[in-house]
């Protein structure tokens, strides 16, 4: 049976409006994640009991800061397109949804700048 | 744009649970869950920027009792959903899709998860003893 009409078809954008390029920016995030999400482990389980001085000293070692806003960056990237394609599956009331979606995609600004200040002021700070 | 009349799939109840739907759902959940994640990211890290008293206290609340529960739990969640993100990667170039290989992958990646996390905690723990 064709679930489709003729007109979304030919725009091929899907139930959501954007076709598939949230899909695909999705996985993208998700493999810069691998790598990066088995450092960040790693590396906290190093700061455990850390003082301020002991994770300054490590947000200056080597790549450390730099590997860390990645982290942030690509882990709230991909947090924000995971928890939109959730509200899009199970709020139905449209208001709502479209709410929530913006107060994610926001959210997701808000925080990495609040985590990357926090990174910078580690490495700059006095 | 006049509406049509679409068929419904059958209502999710009528399934019995699945390995395959469950380890799905429970993706799904963890990704949810890891907004808690998220946000004790940006707490620890933030104290650092009021201060070394305010990270010492930070540290203390991570420590806690209640701190540390929270914090495996997000160790599992963030591992399971590694994993399984894994596990999709592999489902997205065409392949393992078949019933014998979803479930096969789908316990490999549940146990890859308990694996990492163990690792990690016991990591964690070896740094206190130093």
């Amino acid at each position: 049976m064709e679930m489709r009409s003729p007109l979304s078809r030919a725009r091929g954008l899907g139930s959501t409006g954007d076709g598939y390029g949230h899909w695909w920016l999705e996985r993208m995030s998700a493999i810069a994640l691998v790598p990066l999400t088995l450092w960040f482990a790693w590396a906290m389980t190093g700061l455990v009991g850390a003082d301020l001085a002991a994770l300054k000293a490590w947000a200056g070692r080597g790549q450390n800061a730099v590997l860390l806003i990645l982290m942030i960056s690509a882990g709230l990237h991909h947090w924000s397109m995971g928890l939109t394609v959730v509200l899009e599956d199970y709020v139905h009331a449209e208001k709502i949804r479209v709410g929530a979606i913006i107060t994610v995609k926001l959210a997701a600004v808000l925080l990495a700048a609040l985590n990357i200040f926090a990174v910078l002021k580690l490495v700059f700070g006095s | 744009m006049a509406r049509r009349e679409r068929p419904l799939s059958p209502h999710l109840q009528v399934y019995r649970p699945q390995i395959t739907s469950m380890l799905s759902i429970v993706h799904r959940m963890t990704g949810v869950a890891l907004t808690a994640g998220i946000l004790v990211l940006t707490y620890w890290l933030s104290s650092a920027t009021y201060g070394a008293e305010a990270f010492a206290t930070a540290q203390v609340v991570m420590g806690s009792w209640i701190g540390q529960v929270v914090l495996w739990g997000l160790v599992f969640a963030l591992f399971y959903h590694l994993s399984n993100g894994i596990r999709h990667m592999l489902w997205d170039t065409g392949r393992y899709l078949d019933m014998s290989s979803v479930r096969s992958t789908g316990y490999i990646m549940v146990a890859a998860a308990v694996i990492l996390t163990v690792a990690t905690i016991a990591a964690g723990y070896g740094m206190l003893r130093g």
